[in-house]
Formats: C-alpha cells, sequence, structure tokens
C-alpha cells in the first residue's frame, strides 16, 4: 500500500502498471500529485479573486450568476437554403432554446454568390446560403427579433451580412435600438486559425472598426465582435494559447477603435468573447476564470477604463468540435457533457452543446435537440446553476488559474515585442505555435500518451448507429435560380450606383457602415459588394508553410 | 528494389475551406518520413492541384477535405490527372467522408480514404506501400 502524502509531498514517482509515467493536463501542463495550501503561497483573495460581479471579476461577472439568470442556450445552427434554416430555428425556439446562432455556408463566408463557379459542391453544406437581402428575409422571417438575441457567425463580410440583418429587421418593424445579438466579426482568428480570410490585414481591420464604431453608434445593445479563441483552439492550440491570442486580438481591436478616435468605454463594454471547451474540465475552467481575469487588469491598467462595464469579459462557450470522434459516436454526448460542465463551471455567458454526430456531418433534428438537453439536464437537474463559481478555493483550480495567467502574460510580451496582433500574424507567430502543439498532440495520441476511448484505446468494430444529415444538391440550383430571378427584377441601375458609390468610399477612410447598407438596400448581392472591395482592398494570401 | 529517389507528394487543399490542421499535420509526418512534400496551399481548384502535380512530378497527392464538397471536387481532380497522363499518381483523401461516399470516389481514382481518427503512421506506410515511382 502506498503511503499518504504529506501536504506539500510532490509526486511520490511510478504509479501502479497501466498508469502514466507523468500526468499532465490535456493542453501538456505537468501537474502535480496533490495540491495543498503550500501551492498557494502569497495568494490573496481581493487581488486575485475578488467577490462575484467585483473586479477582477475571476469568480464571475455578476454576483448572482445563473441564480439570477441561466445562461442563455444557444445552439449554432444553419444548413441548406434560407427557408431550410429558418424552419429549424423555428423548432428550435419551440424546444426551449433562447438564443439564436447562424451558420453560414463557405461561399457566403467568402464573400462568394451561390451561382459562383468556386461556390460549386459547397452551397448550404457548412451552413446556410445567403447572398442577398432577399435570402435574409425569407432566413429570418417570422421571428421575434426584438426578443430574442441572434449571434451570427460571420468575419470577412461581417459588415455585410450584419447589414442585411439590420435591413431586414427594419422591414420587420424592428428598432435597431433594441436589438441584441453578436456578430463574430473576428477577422484575427481567421488569420491565426480558421482562414476564411478575404482582404489583407489592414483593409479587413478597418472593416471591423467601422462597424464597432457604427455599432456603438446605432446599435447600442449589439456585440458588434465576438472575439474568438474557439478556432484557434480547433486548428490544435493549447490552452494556454488559446485565451492568450484571444485576448491578445482583443488588445488589437481595442487599439485600433482607438486610432479611430474613440474612448474605450465608448465601445469597450459591447466586446465579446468566444472560447472553447475542452476535455480536461479544470484546464478549461481555469482557463475561463483567467480570462475574466486578466482581461479585467488589461482594460483598466492597460487602457485605463473607467466603466465597470469595460472590464468584463462576457463570453460565449462551445464545446470542443476537435474532441468529437467518428468511431462509437455515442460516447461523443459523453463528451460534450463534461465540456459543458466545464463551460457553466467557468461561468459562461451562453453555450452551444455540439451534437455527437457532429464528426461526421451537421447536426440531424435528433441529435441537436439532444444536445440541447443536455443543456438543460445541466441547468435544471445537476444543481451547479445554484452556485456561484463553486470550485473556487480548491488548491488545484487556484494554482492552474494563476500559472494560465501567467502563462498568458508571457505570450503578450512576446506578441507585444513583434509589433502586435497584425505584425505577429503576417509573421506566421501564432500560426506556427499552434501548428507544434497539434503535431505534438497527434504524436502523443498516436503513442498512446494521450487516450481517446473508441480511437487508440477500447476500439469496436460496431456499426455506425447514426443518421447522418445530409444536404440536397438541389439547394444549389435553388438558390442560382432565386439569384438569377432577383437580377431580373431588382433596379440594376441603383444597384450600379450604390455599388460605385461603395468602391469610392472604400478608397477613403470614410466609414463604410452607412455605403454597404445602400447596397443592401438595392438588392445588391454580397458577391458583388466583395468584388467591388476586392478590387480596391486586394486579396490575402498566407505566408507558405514550410 | 528502394528506388533512389524521395517519395514526393503533393498535399492539396481544395475547395473554400479553410481548416488546414489535418493537412498541415499530414505534410509534417510526410517529411518526418523522409518524402518530399509540397503542400500547395489553401482553396486551390483542381485546375491549379493537376498543374501542380504536373509541374512537381510528384507520386502521390493526398487531398484534404472537409466541407462535404468531396463528390464535387475529387472526381474533377482525378480527371484531369488522367487527361494530362498521370494515372500513375497514388490518389489519397483525407477529411470528413462518409463511408456511402467511398466507393464513388474509388471509381474515380482515389487509392484510399482516411476518416477522422486515422494515424499519420497509415497514411506514411499506405504510401510507401503503393506509390508506383518512376525510376
Amino acid at each position: 500500500m502506498q503511503k499518504a502524502l504529506k501536504p506539500g509531498e510532490r509526486n511520490p514517482g511510478k504509479g501502479l502498471p497501466g498508469r502514466p509515467e507523468k500526468f499532465t493536463t490535456l493542453s501538456g501542463v505537468p501537474v502535480e500529485t496533490l495540491y495543498t495550501e503550500a501551492d498557494l503561497k502569497g495568494f490573496a483573495y481581493s487581488r486575485d479573486l475578488g467577490d462575484p460581479g467585483e473586479f477582477p471579476f475571476t469568480r464571475g461577472i455578476h454576483s448572482t450568476m445563473y441564480q439570477g439568470k441561466l445562461w442563455t442556450m444557444r445552439q449554432f445552427s444553419g444548413f441548406g437554403s434560407p427557408g431550410d434554416t429558418n424552419r429549424r430555428l423555428h423548432y428550435l425556439l419551440a424546444q426551449g432554446q433562447t438564443g439564436l446562432s447562424i451558420a453560414f455556408d463557405l461561399p457566403t463566408l467568402m464573400g462568394y454568390d451561390a451561382d459562383h463557379s468556386l461556390a460549386e459542391g459547397e452551397v448550404g453544406k457548412c451552413g446556410v446560403a445567403v447572398s442577398s437581402l432577399a435570402d435574409m428575409e425569407t432566413l429570418l422571417a417570422g421571428l421575434p427579433l426584438e426578443q430574442v438575441t441572434t449571434s451570427m457567425t460571420i468575419n470577412s463580410p461581417a459588415a455585410i451580412v450584419w447589414a442585411m440583418y439590420l435591413v431586414a429587421a427594419e422591414k420587420n418593424g424592428a428598432d435597431w435600438k433594441k436589438l441584441s445579438g453578436t456578430t463574430q466579426n473576428d477577422i484575427l482568428k481567421e488569420y491565426i486559425a480558421q482562414k476564411e480570410y478575404i482582404f489583407p490585414p489592414a483593409p479587413s481591420m478597418r472593416l471591423v472598426v467601422d462597424s464597432i464604431v457604427f455599432s456603438a453608434r446605432e446599435t447600442p445593445r449589439w456585440n458588434p465582435i465576438s472575439i474568438s479563441g474557439y478556432h484557434i483552439r480547433e486548428a490544435g492550440s493549447t490552452a494556454v494559447q488559446e485565451l492568450a491570442f484571444t485576448l491578445r486580438d482583443g488588445i488589437e481591436y481595442v487599439e485600433w477603435v482607438r486610432r479611430a478616435g474613440l474612448a474605450v468605454d465608448d465601445f469597450a463594454p459591447r466586446l465579446s468573447f468566444f472560447f472553447n471547451s475542452h476535455n480536461d474540465l479544470f484546464e478549461e475552467v481555469a482557463k475561463f476564470r483567467a480570462a475574466r481575469k486578466i482581461w479585467a487588469r488589461v482594460m483598466r491598467e492597460r487602457f485605463g477604463a473607467r466603466d465597470p462595464r469595460s472590464w468584463r469579459c462576457r463570453f460565449h462557450t462551445q464545446t470542443a468540435g476537435c474532441s468529437l470522434t467518428a468511431q462509437q459516436p455515442y460516447n461523443n454526448m459523453v463528451r460534450t457533457t463534461i465540456q459543458a460542465l466545464a463551460g457553466v463551471l467557468g461561468g459562461s455567458q451562453s453555450l452551444h452543446t455540439n451534437s455527437l454526430d457532429e464528426a461526421w456531418a451537421l447536426p440531424t433534428e435528433q441529435t441537436a435537440t439532444l444536445a440541447l438537453r443536455t443543456q438543460q439536464v445541466i441547468a435544471h437537474e445537476s444543481g451547479v446553476a445554484g452556485r456561484v463559481d463553486p470550485l473556487a478555493g480548491s488548491y488545484f483550480v487556484e494554482k492552474l488559474t494563476l500559472e494560465t495567467e501567467r502563462a498568458c502574460y508571457k505570450y503578450f510580451e512576446k506578441i507585444d515585442a513583434l509589433g502586435g496582433m497584425v505584425a505577429a500574424v503576417e509573421e506566421g507567430f501564432p500560426q506556427r505555435e499552434i501548428h507544434e502543439a497539434a503535431y505534438a498532440y497527434q504524436k502523443a495520441v498516436e503513442r498512446r500518451e494521450k487516450i481517446i476511448v473508441g480511437v487508440n484505446a477500447f476500439a469496436s468494430e460496431e456499426e455506425r448507429p447514426v443518421d447522418i444529415l445530409v444536404i440536397d444538391e438541389n439547394v444549389a440550383k435553388h438558390q442560382r435560380q432565386k439569384l438569377m430571378e432577383l437580377k431580373k427584377t431588382r433596379d440594376n441601375a441603383r444597384v450600379q450606383s450604390t455599388l460605385e458609390t461603395l468602391g469610392g468610399a472604400a478608397s477613403t477612410d470614410r466609414n463604410l457602415m452607412p455605403y454597404i447598407l445602400e447596397c443592401v438596400r438595392s438588392y445588391a448581392t454580397l458577391g458583388e459588394m466583395c468584388e467591388v472591395l476586392r478590387r480596391v482592398f486586394g486579396t490575402y494570401e498566407e505566408p507558405a508553410f514550410r | 528494389m528502394m528506388p533512389d529517389r524521395r517519395i514526393r507528394v503533393l498535399v492539396a487543399k481544395p475547395g473554400l475551406d479553410g481548416h488546414d490542421r489535418g493537412a498541415k499535420i499530414v505534410a509534417r509526418a510526410l517529411r518526418d518520413a523522409g518524402m518530399e512534400v509540397i503542400y500547395t496551399g489553401l482553396r486551390q481548384t483542381p485546375e491549379q492541384i493537376a498543374v501542380a502535380a504536373l509541374q512537381e512530378d510528384v507520386d502521390a497527392i493526398g487531398i484534404s477535405i472537409l466541407s462535404g464538397a468531396h463528390n464535387t471536387i475529387v472526381p474533377r481532380i482525378c480527371q484531369l490527372l488522367h487527361a494530362e497522363g498521370m494515372q500513375d499518381v497514388l490518389v489519397i483523401v483525407g477529411g470528413i467522408i462518409p463511408d456511402e461516399d467511398i466507393p464513388k470516389l474509388k471509381e474515380a481514382g482515389v487509392s484510399a480514404v482516411f476518416q477522422p481518427g486515422a494515424s499519420t503512421e497509415m497514411i506514411v506506410e499506405f504510401i510507401r506501400g503503393h506509390v508506383k515511382q518512376t525510376a
């Protein structure tokens, strides 16, 4: 029998056969056998934690957290035609979902209409196809836009798709001042991780700045950006890299908007964040807690923000798509539950839970419903929603939170030394760091140092029992047809003139939002607007991978 | 008999999708296994991929595709390779490819499809075992 460890005593050596030689978090951070008060020397409650709702918000941005209001259950959804997705959105609201989140297809994300040659094979596949205001009107038909909040995952052409949303909402009689929701609009993480970029960094940043400035004036309840670590993690980063690159992106946006003339407290309260939640429960909780603490300090100390709302890191969480396995897909339900629990214990403002079939395809109605039910069970049955930051005071969680914070500031120093995030991206720094981490993880899995149940351990030859959602190829035909009719019936002279005006404005430093809105109102298409901007801004190619 | 020349592989990322984690990991693993790897970069059309394969005189092409557009894009790449007389070039596909799509891809000329969970070792072994190198 093993002797009990004394407080402060370290790893006693190897465990029994079959146990790992060393223990690390999922991201490879070494962990000790036991944590005690000796690990928290110098720890100060008011400096390191603070009460919930108080600076530095480590314990949460609200004093009562989920006792006051549950997180928003916001399932990401979008496929096929705007009509298909509209029906799914209505269905999800009827099932008790409390916020909307729209996924667009790849042509839309890349600024191509459904009838473009590069759109072939991709229309409606990874999300809903939206090429014009007409599609947006169909997509939003009958939805209570002043009551629900809508999140849209759109980045490079975010200003254009947001303008379509605003005009469609206005036509529905909704007041812009009452519209609430989020456009992802985070181009930096596209260069870093997801790679859905169109224009070079500088004009892309200008579009982001224009939309943040416009939003501060016209849509006070809208989050004009969701600064995202989700995709960074999906690309294979560690938890620390996810946190550090995301918050450093946030710093970059604040600097750019301030240079455009806004005071920090005039826009910082509407900045929002988006994180991944992976399998290692404690590592994730530590990351979420560190995120709030670091952002609060950055806003108060680096930028001198005075409004407490500017200090609060509000974030959405999505469970880790990259953790889902194609093998034994029902195991994914269990993974998602653990990850969702981490998101809740970490104090997320909204949450998306992945469906068990997503290593294969977009979810079916049945699996999407089950994913929503997972959140409902956590919210209403598990009891965790009744406590605020229940893991606070755990030697391990507090120590891990401090270590995460420290490692994050180290990355800030490196990126600051490179001249900021835009410069770091152009130099390929975060891309390389992520690739190294992804490769190391893959190797660890192949050496079976990291176990994935059903893949490199406990594998079985079971049948794949899930039905997969298949997107009808007729969606593409239907969307092309719709575009052809639109181009015949709209006032093409007006379209030409609004597009020319947009092109002219793009070459100046004027805010482009009003010009984009005019194009949208004339039913100019997404592809036509992006083409005008491509001509003025040029396009981006990433540094070669060696 | 071991050929003198190292195996040359084109890792290609067609379609509009930018998720390149898998493509880059495979490219790196093939390099670590001693192969010469040319990575096309993102969003290459089938035509660009076929031209790169010809110019680089590769023995194998690995196509990474996660967006669901494989049924449209992969057969076109195979057709273009045939038209250029590159029927000896080994074509493999990796990504989110449902089982039911595999027969059609094989008919089009794909030698193997690596689905989620495949190891880099399996891919290396497959290429070594199936590539037809011209002396």
